[in-house]
């Protein structure tokens, strides 16, 4: 049976920066990971998130800049002696062992004694639901055995954080579907601190404590996936996660107005100076019988009306030409009441989910 | 075989009779090619003392006359031992200086690169002579020491380039990963990029040992006496007179390279294994 | 770029400093070589070149290059070898390679054994091997005389022929295996697309295939030219003393005359001459290309 696993380590990362040339890959960073916590680093391609990644790992090393594990301070120390597990995004499997020789290197490397390792490589095996393949090459594997067997290896040795770069983008949607829950249940059962790093937004809200939105080089927004969803801190954020449409408003007199109708809010409006209102289409209503009271109506002629088995999208222009779109279910009764194109249809929201965000360009 | 002609060879419907003439030209090719390395072979069994083709009567003379001789015994063990060293000691140096130039974000790695490169560029002439000076100022001259630093250097250009290009396809996520478990940069070099890439190891452990044995312009300098090369005594015999030992000396080298091809094949292949 | 100061700047800088010069530095022992056995001793006969007969500072050795008619013959003669040993090698070794490209991959690497066994055998045993079939009672004109083509035996050796037809023989991998390369690298849905858009295959091959090997038959053509002009052994014994190269006049300056100066002098001429070549071609072509890239 396992010793007394280890305790998680906190990562503590402060005013990191890495420039190469102009380019600021990472603008002053600062970020505080929670013992034990899933946090992942979501962003677009070129944000920075590998990087900083790579900077915890040690392959790159920053310009300037603390990062601590725990107590220790690490931004110094050499890769091989930081004691974390890694999977890379292309597996990055030794073609020249077996699965068992793979997942029992970093035991070698720490000199674990012969028997013990067959255990420890068994017991890992069985942890990613691999268990037999041992004897297996590695080019006899699927991608998804691939993964699990590059798992396995980042935790046979019990490290204390959990480093992870896009482990799922090569696999099929139902695999990675699948993988994700599986990562999650995984990470609740070994308890290591753990920073998934990934481009995909839906990944992200699927198996993180927190979600740290990086765009150059830069932390837009920390928080848990429900915060980060209906409060965005900014338009880069609102518009990475989920799909929504942005309407620009403007202050008036002491109310917030979408041109010459004031909005009714649930919440009072961020402090900035620009402000807009994020309409995500499955908030946005229907109305069969035209403005609801109480809540925000616009009226809008139908451009697009789709049907798509479990939901239906439409899309429909405002006065000012704007296009919105909405999302809503598909029951039996409703089925007819479809607006065709070219109908004036009523888009209302309630005042819960009228939310308002810093416009700005970021 | 009529049908054949009129049979397309590529998707632009080019027949096999239009391009008779391109099958003619390579067989003829082909055979040119070959013939000279080949017909060296039945020539060493000839008992004539004039080289002739075919041999009128067959005998093992030439051979017995190479393996008696103190002299060619003397010099074959030089060039082996020369080929022997220079293999030992171009492929590891050789080696480092590839990856060390692969993995070093220094501005200079091409110009180093070049410069390492140069052996092959310059005319042998010209490191023959200027080797032989440099070797009378270092008292180093038909040493066997001196042999293999000048065989070596001319070694190096053939390591690095294959070398550098098995490195160039080589995944560094690997050598990243092992490191990232627990491994430093030499143990995760020894333990997982080498056994990678030891094809082109093999191989230019191989050019390079070839590269000592075969080479006659710079031994015919700096090596002498004692230390004569197989390849000295070849040449100076070729200019004076035609003596037909050296088909039979020809013969056994053909046979050492082509084992040595196949020795590189086999370790080569053998990519499986747990 | 203005200096950053945050936490522990100047150390993490100190440790990437580090980390580059260690790894470049193991480049060191080969470096430390190629100084000793190459540089340096080049370097020397760069410098005894410019020393007279005397021991003084002179430009004796490189007027005597000037003045002499013999010199003259001897630059000329190399040229010629190597402008017609290459032009022979790109006649021969460019429709072999173009042969080898179309076929299946089994066939071709038989056919390769037919290019590389030569390429991997002593460049002696050839010129010996070349030496025995040229000669007056050789195979060459053995067969000859027995086919009608000629009737008395030709003097195939010891002369420019033999010459060239041992160096040809010798340098012909050279050309093949880059050309080779760049040919196999020629995607033939281009070909397919000219001759859907009209083109008869003679045309479509000059005007669509030539054109994209070009790189591979340059690197080939310069690495033969190159390697010619510096060439020793195969001239050395197949042309018998009448053709005289300017390797060869290297080497019985210092075996025969023992002169220091001329020797010294015409190597850095030769070395100027590839040097300028080389350079030239660099403006073509990477380095990367000629060593093992291809395309």
């Amino acid at each position: 049976m396992r010793a007394e696993a280890r305790e998680a380590l906190p990562i503590s990362i402060q005013g990191v920066t890495k420039t190469y040339g102009t380019v600021h890959a990472l603008d002053n960073v600062s970020l505080d990971v929670r013992s034990g916590e899933f946090l992942t680093l979501l962003g677009p391609s070129g944000s920075g998130k590998t990087t900083l990644l790579m900077v915890i790992a040690g392959f790159t090393r920053p310009d300037c800049g603390s990062l601590k594990f725990g107590d220790r301070e690490v931004i110094r120390t050499p890769p091989h002696l930081r004691d974390l597990g890694m999977t890379f995004q292309s597996y990055a499997l030794f073609p020249h062992m077996s699965v068992a020789g793979n997942v029992g290197y970093p035991l070698r490397l720490r000199k674990v004694p012969k028997a013990e390792i067959a255990a420890r490589v068994a017991k890992a095996l069985e942890t990613v639901q691999l268990g037999g393949y041992g004897d297996r090459r590695i080019d006899q594997l699927s991608g998804g055995q691939k993964q699990r067997v590059a798992l396995a290896r980042s935790i046979v040795f019990e490290p204390r954080i959990l480093l992870m770069d896009e482990p799922l983008s090569a696999l099929d949607k139902k695999l990675r579907d699948q993988m994700q829950i599986e990562l999650r249940h995984l990470h609740e059962k070994l308890g290591m601190t753990t920073v998934y790093v990934t481009h995909d937004q839906r990944e992200a809200l699927t198996m993180s404590d927190r979600i740290a939105v990086v765009n150059k080089g830069r932390i837009m927004q920390l928080a848990a996936p429900r915060d980060l969803y209906e409060r965005p801190a900014n338009r880069f954020v609102a518009d990475f996660i989920g799909d929504s449409t942005f309407l620009t408003v403007t202050r008036q007199g002491g109310e917030i107005c979408y041109g010459d109708m004031p909005l009714r809010l649930a919440a009072p409006p961020p402090d900035a100076k620009d402000l807009a209102l994020m309409l995500r289409p499955e908030r946005i209503l229907l109305s069969s019988e035209g403005p609801r009271d109480g809540a925000n109506n616009f009226t809008a002629t139908a451009t697009e009306v789709v049907y798509q088995g479990d939901s239906y999208l439409l899309q429909a222009r405002l006065k000012d030409g704007t296009e919105i779109t909405m999302r809503g279910g598909v029951r039996g009764a409703s089925i007819s009441a479809l607006p065709s194109v070219g109908d004036a249809v009523t888009l209302t929201i309630a005042p819960e989910d009228t939310v308002l965000i810093d416009g700005g360009t970021y | 075989m009529p049908g054949w002609f009129g049979k397309s060879a590529t998707e632009t419907q080019i027949t096999h009779g239009q391009r008779l003439w391109l099958y003619i030209f390579a067989g003829i090719v082909m055979a040119l090619l070959l013939a000279p390395t080949l017909i060296v072979i039945p020539m060493s069994f000839s008992d004539s003392q004039y080289l002739e083709f075919p041999p009128r009567e067959w005998s093992l003379r030439w051979y017995e006359n190479y393996f008696g001789s103190v002299e060619w015994m003397q010099a074959t063990a030089t060039s082996l031992k020369a080929g022997l060293f220079t293999m030992l000691v171009a492929t590891p140096v050789g080696t480092l200086a590839a990856y060390g130039l692969h993995t070093a974000r220094v501005a200079f790695v091409r110009a180093t690169f070049a410069l390492l490169i140069t052996p092959m560029m310059v005319p042998v002439v010209l490191i023959a002579i200027g080797a032989f000076y440099a070797y009378v100022q270092m008292d180093i001259l038909y040493t066997l020491t001196g042999l293999v630093m000048a065989h070596t250097v001319m070694a190096l250009p053939l390591v690095l380039i294959v070398i550098g290009s098995a490195l160039k396809s080589f995944d560094m996520d690997l050598e990243q990963a092992a490191r990232s478990l627990g491994a430093p940069r030499w143990q995760a070099f020894l333990t997982i990029t080498l056994p990678q890439i030891r094809f082109a190891v093999v191989t230019s452990a191989l050019l390079a040992f070839l590269t000592s044995f075969d080479e006659v312009v710079v031994a015919m300098f700096i090596s002498g006496g004692d230390n004569a090369t197989l390849t000295r005594n070849m040449f100076n015999s070729l200019r004076d007179q035609i003596d037909p030992t050296i088909a039979a000396i020809s013969t056994i080298m053909i046979v050492v390279t082509t084992l040595m091809m196949v020795l590189a094949q086999v370790f080569g292949k053998r990519r499986t294994g747990g | 770029m203005a200096t950053l100061a945050g936490a522990n700047h100047s150390g993490l800088r100190w440790d990437d400093r580090l980390e580059r010069m260690r790894l470049f530095g193991l480049s060191s022992p080969a470096l430390l070589l190629v100084l000793l056995v190459l540089v340096i001793p080049v370097g020397w006969l760069f410098a005894v070149s410019f020393i007279g007969e005397g021991g003084q500072l002179s430009l004796e050795n490189y007027q005597r290059m000037l003045d002499s008619k013999a010199y003259y013959r001897i630059f000329v003669t190399t040229f010629q070898v190597s402008i017609l040993t290459t032009g022979l090698c790109i006649l021969i070794g460019y429709p072999l390679a173009y042969f080898m490209s179309e076929l299946p991959s089994r066939a071709a690497n038989l056919c390769m054994i037919a290019v590389l066994l030569p390429f991997w055998t002593s460049l002696l045993v050839r010129t010996y091997a070349w030496l025995v079939l040229l000669q007056k009672k050789g195979l060459v004109n053995d067969l000859g005389i027995a086919l009608g083509l000629w009737d008395e035996p030709l003097k195939l050796v010891h002369n420019m022929g033999g010459t060239l037809i041992g160096m040809t023989h010798i340098m012909l991998p050279f050309l093949i295996l880059p050309v080779y390369g760049s040919m196999k690298a020629v995607d033939r849905d281009y070909l397919k697309a000219a001759s859907n858009l009209g083109a008869t295959p003679v045309r479509a091959f000059w005007t669509v295939f030539f054109p994209l090997t070009t790189p591979g038959l340059f690197a080939g053509a310069l690495m033969v030219f190159i390697l010619c002009l510096g060439f020793y052994v195969t001239p050395a014994v197949l042309g018998g003393g009448k053709v005289t190269l300017v390797s060869m006049k290297i080497v019985s300056n210092i075996e025969l005359f023992v002169s220091w100066g001329a020797a010294s002098a015409l190597g850095v001429v030769l070395l100027a001459i590839t040097v300028g070549i080389l350079w030239i071609a660099s403006s073509f072509l990477k380095l990367e290309q000629l060593t093992g890239g291809g395309h």
